[in-house]
């Protein structure tokens, strides 16, 4: 199953890794990531250099195995990474067996193999079927098990029309009958394009990994540079440095510790989204996510609980609240919704009233419709009524009662106040007035605060009036919101957004969302919605949760972040390896500069083996921290800053220093050098 | 360093510090080409005059491209034309010593030096150059590549800024804006590269210099047209005493951070600096523009904090360069002190002749160094002028101890970008801001920005393609030259110190200072031809890729600043750019350096010298 976790010490990922390491060697892979690929030239004129150099055989092999570990352990890691993600491709891929569709041609049923079904033709799957490719239910409704991409046992709901109407492929049928139109091409179904992702078959560099390759690359160039003109320098001062000694400089100086865990990182990345079941259709959209300063967030479900709630009773005078709130229960026994068993569950708290068995003889209930919009029961004599204030106040009119003015108040009052009232009635008497209220979702005020820090915009977006809107957008602490919002008003918003500079991400799952979705930066369809929402969305959250895009956008930051640390790291690391090598290359012409050997390493063979040994072990030190990411907190980009810069800045140019002086006391404990 | 040495560098950081807010406001009205000076009133008219001759719109900005074609053939004409003139000097007017014209090689290299604003004097100053020359055709430069350069640094600026147009353009983000919708575009364009030279010819470089050689004659320095005096010395010597127009030379020199000395012992000569208080002043105009610059950067980009950040890092490492050059000035040559040879700089100055000091302190290392100066104010002079790349010297950075002349080499090799020359200093320096953004900002977790542009592959590339010369230009040529005969033919020293004086004349020469370590013989062929191309590679092939980053960055949208952008002011990033400055700058020359001062300075201690 994609979220199933895996140990980052999983012996059925490591074990195949170590293998794949080696495969990696070849050059025409190699050469992709110019670092590695130079430290691999390094180690086979190393290793040429033991059989034609006449003395110090020893270390020079020594030194070459080293380096050949090096590019052994960078290959390790992107294969570790890798193997994270074919284990769940493994998983994915059960789900793809080879099933017989029944494809409906000319009212006939055939049986084809899954693979063979073109775009549009249309097949049934009944209780028991798998689902044979991605498509459009257009005919009937059935209850569908998609644990097989989510993970989530429950099924879900599939009918046609509406925004509930996509099925995937590798999904089953699990009750009644449905007709679906095949909407992917073959080979390209959505599973198929969630296990390319997770393999990272179609792994294309990201602008910022492309950006950050140059770097590196120039950095290499740079630094060749240097080696290569210490020759003549060599020359003119009468030092002669070796090739081995030269090529262990320069794989000490060039950034082979980002350059070894820079595809690790990227493939990890892509890993953790997975992991939260969100399948993002290109690396570039998780880099994107990092960038997003700008959430539209839908309002329901995302800041408030589904459903509205019931909160308050406002009885009419003379009432009792008490009365009102058994008056409410009553009329909400029956009713299913939601908002009716709000009721009775606010009854109960409020008032300790009990929910009553009523049995069909003694009691009618009237169900809700659109024409009379309302509800209720008729029990013993009593004909009790709920439903919206202008509807209420007709029916009581039309009864002969009066419709008082302190419960016209309370209705306007609720209004204002962003809640919806109901007015109860019993016979042509008004009781009062029940409040509903859109419940934010716990904790929700203090992850908009927190994103605020981090300087990201939040923007609710809802269908309600203004005045519910901002009264709710007051209440989660959302920075702005939208009231009233069309798909249009929306894809405007992020136009609007994105001309002044911003990244705009937000999620949607009805076919009008599509335009928004495909506009903006990130755009996370939900698993439930439509496939026009699926398709241009460029992440599906498997389970349909819209809260998820913050996670997502921390998974972006905490990508780019363990990138950058690991840079500075890596460059940090040089002036350590230059106060190693640099006295350990002209101690035996310079005796005298025996000072700058601040590290005391023993000698100079020792000196520059331990520069390399810490220079390979370092890269397996972070494979680790490569694949979970650095430690990520919502802060200020201030406060990141100087935190990351203490950690991997500062950490960078001391931890070497130690290393290495650990290092050369085995190497000298163990007579290597 | 003593009580004096510390009041008078407290005092010179003070001036400067005061001197940079004016300068920059004023840097931001000649920048501006409706900008508004108390001189609009005698030089608009000329302004006006020379871009009709010209037939220049100076409101017409251009694009990256436009502006550098611009400079580039601006460029190659000064430097044609100051070649003629050099090859041809005794065929011209104002050469009462009968000058002969200059070698090919030598003309090459010293018109390419001029033109590049570097400076480096491969000619011997009064014995090789005519009045003319001087005057015209090197002055001429020396007020032009001054202007080019804050030109190109003014250009980069205006592209790193937000600059908004209120008319709607076409936008090239097609996703984002529709046909026809109006909104406040991107202005692409990083200014009029004519309008640049001119103004801040006009307005800055000329009314300056002529207060300063009006400064510079009060002090004693002279400015004349004379044929050379010869006089007889008390011991009955015939001695030659150099005359000519060095006031208003020398002004320029060090505002435009020129260097090339009117004499060929530079700021060392009395007549071309007289006293400490010319000494003061010429040390201040060196800084002045490359210090004022960092503020106009701050303004221009709307964030003051930006500006002092940048210039709070410069500040760090040259305190640093001071302090490191003077300590190993003062602590001087071991061996000289166990000779017992006193210390000669205590003598002159009043007030520690007395017993204690000369015997507390050691013997300092006054080798090669005007006694009016002595120790502190000839280690101050060095590393203002490698940090800036100006080049004038007081004092001969050949003589200073190992540790002490690597301080000058090891400024130069960052790039000239602690001040730097005008402009180049910022120019430069924006190019490691551009990389500490970049790598540092993947650590706040967003794609880096700058000031709210994005970095990204291609600004990478371009700006490590200028370290990338650098490197190559510094390396390669150091290379090249030492298992040369030619190379070290020049030599005038052996060993560490002779390899030290190659590789100086490169980093000299690639980043466009001036200065020498004067052991070496450099007036031959091969090395006039070579630092020659040293210079042209580390003038033109570093702006060309910056100012690609200026028309890249121009033409970005501007992400508006938040919580979430990375800060380019206060301490962090201070610490941050010298870091970056130092880490990828700096360290690719850590190995070159160990076998030029740092062994020497070992092999000193152990009582060997070269």
């Amino acid at each position: 199953m994609p979220h199933k976790p895996a140990s980052l010490l999983d012996a059925s990922i490591l074990v195949p890794a170590i293998g794949g390491s080696f495969r990696k060697l070849d050059p025409r892979l190699m050469v992709k990531n110019p670092v590695m690929f130079v430290t691999l030239v390094g180690a086979v004129l190393t290793t040429v250099s033991i059989f034609t150099s006449q003395a110090d055989r020893g270390f020079i092999t020594q030194l070459s195995v080293w380096l050949w570990f090096t590019v052994l352990f960078a290959n390790f890691a992107e294969a570790v990474a890798e193997g994270r993600g074919k284990a769940q491709a493994d998983s994915l891929r059960k789900a793809r067996k080879d099933t017989l569709a029944r494809r409906l041609k000319n009212g006939q049923e055939s049986h084809v193999p899954a693979p063979l079904l073109e775009k549009g033709d249309l097949v049934v799957c009944e209780a028991g079927d798998v689902i044979p490719a991605d498509g459009e239910v257009i005919e009937g409704i059935a209850s569908v098990d998609e644990a097989a991409i989510t993970g989530e046992s429950a099924p879900v709901i599939r009918e046609s029309g509406g925004d509930r109407s996509a099925v995937t492929g590798g999904t089953k049928v699990i009750s009644d009958r449905i007709v679906i139109r095949i909407t992917s091409e073959k080979g390209n179904t959505f599973l198929d394009r969630m296990i390319a992702m997770v393999e990272g078959a179609k792994r294309q560099k990201t602008p910022n990994e492309i950006a950050l390759t140059i770097l590196l690359s120039a950095m290499t160039l740079i630094f060749l540079l240097v080696c290569i003109t210490l020759k003549p320098f060599g020359i003119y001062s009468g030092v002669a440095f070796s090739i081995p000694v030269l090529v262990a400089l320069l794989v000490c100086l060039i950034p082979t510790t980002i350059g070894g865990l820079l595809s690790a990182i990227g493939i990890s990345g892509i890993d953790r989204l997975i992991r939260r079941n969100v399948m993002a259709t290109s690396g570039r959209a998780v880099e994107a996510a990092g960038d997003i300063d700008v959430l539209l967030l839908d309002k329901t479900g995302t800041i408030t609980i589904g459903n509205r709630m019931a909160s308050d009773f406002r009885p009419a005078n003379g009432i009792t609240e008490q009365q009102l709130a058994d008056a409410g229960q009553l009329a909400s026994l029956a009713d299913e919704t939601p908002e009716g068993r709000s009721i009775v569950v606010l009854a109960k708290d409020k008032f300790n009233i009990r929910g009553r068995e009523l049995a069909a003889p003694h009691a009618t209930f009237v169900p809700f419709t659109a024409q009379t919009r309302m509800s209720g029961v008729d029990l013993e004599g009593r004909s009790i009524r709920k439903g919206a204030a202008d509807s209420m106040k007709s029916y009581i009119e039309g009864k002969g009662g009066v419709y008082p003015a302190e419960v016209a108040k309370a209705v306007e009052a609720a209004s204002r106040a962003g809640r919806t009232p109901l007015v109860v009635a019993e016979g042509s008497q008004v009781l009062g007035v029940v409040e509903l209220k859109d419940v934010v979702k716990g904790g929700i005020k203090e992850r908009f605060a927190q994103l605020r820090k981090m300087g990201i915009k939040t923007v609710m977006i809802t269908g309600d009036n203004p005045m519910t809107a901002a009264a709710i957008a007051a209440e989660a602490g959302v920075d702005d919101f939208m009231a009233q919002a069309t798909p249009e008003d929306k894809l405007k918003r992020i136009r609007a957004e994105q001309a002044e500079g911003h990244l705009v991400a937000m999620t949607g799952d009805g076919t009008n969302d599509a335009p928004a979705l495909a506009q903006a930066d990130v755009g996370v369809a939900m698993n439930t919605g439509t496939q026009a929402a699926r398709e241009a969305g460029n992440m599906v959250d498997l389970d349909s949760n819209p809260t998820k895009l913050i996670e997502i956008v921390e998974i972006g930051k905490q990508l780019l972040m363990t990138r950058g640390s690991l840079t500075t790291f890596s460059i940090a690391n040089d002036i350590a390896k230059y106060f190693a090598i640099i006295p350990a290359m002209l101690m035996a012409t310079f005796p005298a500069i025996a000072p700058l050997n601040v590290m005391g390493l023993a000698s100079p063979q020792s000196a520059i083996l331990s520069a390399v040994i810490f220079n390979a072990l370092i890269i397996i030190a972070l494979i680790p921290l490569a694949l979970k990411g650095v430690a990520y907190k919502p802060m200020g980009a201030a406060a990141v800053l100087q935190r990351n810069l203490l950690v991997y800045g500062a950490g960078g140019i001391i931890i070497p220093f130690i290393g290495i002086k650990a290092i050369d006391v085995i190497v000298t404990t163990l007579h290597l050098a | 360093m003593q009580a004096s040495d510390w009041l008078q560098f407290a005092l010179f950081l003070g001036l400067l510090t005061l001197i940079t807010k004016p300068m920059g406001l004023y840097l931001m009205q000649v920048l501006d080409s409706n900008g508004r000076t108390w001189l609009d009133p005698v030089v608009r008219p000329v302004e006006k005059l020379t871009y009709k001759i010209l037939g220049v719109d100076p409101q017409r900005e251009q694009g990256w491209k436009q502006y550098t074609f611009s400079m580039l053939a601006f460029s190659l004409t000064g430097a044609l034309f100051t070649y003629a003139i050099l090859r041809l000097q005794h065929l011209l007017p104002w050469n009462p010593q009968d000058l002969p014209g200059l070698s090919h090689h030598l003309a090459f290299n010293t018109a390419v030096s001029f033109t590049t604003n570097t400076n480096w004097q491969s000619y011997g100053g009064e014995a090789t150059l005519s009045y003319f020359s001087q005057v015209v055709g090197l002055t001429f430069h020396n007020f032009v590549s001054a202007a080019v350069g804050i030109g190109i640094a003014a250009a980069l600026v205006r592209g790193i800024s937000d600059r908004k147009t209120s008319f709607p353009t076409r936008s090239t983000v097609d996703r984002v804006f529709q046909p026809g919708e109006t909104s406040s575009k991107t202005r692409s364009t990083v200014g009029n590269f004519w309008t640049d030279l001119v103004r801040v010819t006009y307005y800055l470089l000329l009314p300056v210099c002529v207060a300063l050689a009006i400064f510079l004659v009060s002090q004693g320095m002279i400015q004349n047209f004379d044929a050379y005096t010869h006089a007889k010395t008390l011991e009955g010597a015939e001695q030659i005493i150099t005359q000519g127009p060095m006031a208003s030379q020398v002004a320029i020199k060090m505002l435009g951070t020129n260097g090339g000395g009117f004499v060929n012992a530079n700021a060392a000569h009395p007549f071309e600096n007289p006293t400490p208080l010319s000494n003061l002043i010429q040390m201040l105009s060196i800084f002045a523009i490359g210090s004022g610059l960092t503020y106009y950067l701050g303004r221009m980009v709307k964030n003051q904090g930006h500006g002092w950040a940048v210039w709070a890092a410069m500040m760090i490492m040259f305190v640093g360069g001071v302090l490191v050059c003077a300590h190993y000035e003062a602590a001087g040559n071991p061996i000289h002190q166990q000779l017992g040879i006193t210390n000669v700089d205590r003598v002159f100055q009043p007030g520690h002749e007395d017993q204690t000091s000369s015997q507390t302190h050691p013997t300092g290392n006054m080798e090669g160094k005007e006694v009016r100066f002595g120790l502190f104010n000839s280690s101050l002079f060095a590393t203002v002028t490698t940090a800036a790349s100006c080049g004038a010297v007081n004092s001969m950075h050949d003589s200073f101890t190992p540790i002490g002349g690597l301080v000058p080499l090891f400024m130069m090799e960052l790039g000239e970008v602690v001040i730097g020359g005008v402009g180049a200093g910022l120019y430069g320096m924006l190019v490691f801001v551009i990389l500490a953004v970049f790598i540092a900002g993947l650590m706040v977790g967003r794609t880096p920005e700058y000031l709210g542009k994005k970095i990204q592959a291609k600004e990478v590339k371009l700006a490590m393609l200028t370290l990338l010369v650098l490197t190559l230009s510094i390396l390669g040529f150091t290379a090249w030259a030492s298992v040369s005969a030619w190379g070290v033919a020049g030599l005038n020293n052996a060993g560490p110190h002779g390899f030290s004086e190659m590789l100086y004349a490169y980093s000299s020469a690639t980043a466009n200072n001036g200065s020498a370590f004067a052991g070496l013989t450099a007036n031959t062929p091969w090395y006039n031809t070579t630092l020659g191309i040293a210079m042209l590679i580390g003038r033109f092939l570093m702006i060309v890729p910056i100012m690609a980053i200026a028309g890249s960055l121009a033409a970005k949208q501007a992400v508006p600043a938040g919580p979430g952008t990375f800060p380019v002011n206060g301490a962090t990033f201070t610490i941050l750019l010298i870091g970056t400055v130092l880490l990828i700058g700096a360290l690719n020359f850590l190995p070159a350096l160990a076998l030029g001062p740092i062994v020497e300075h070992f092999l000193m201690g152990q009582g060997q010298l070269f």
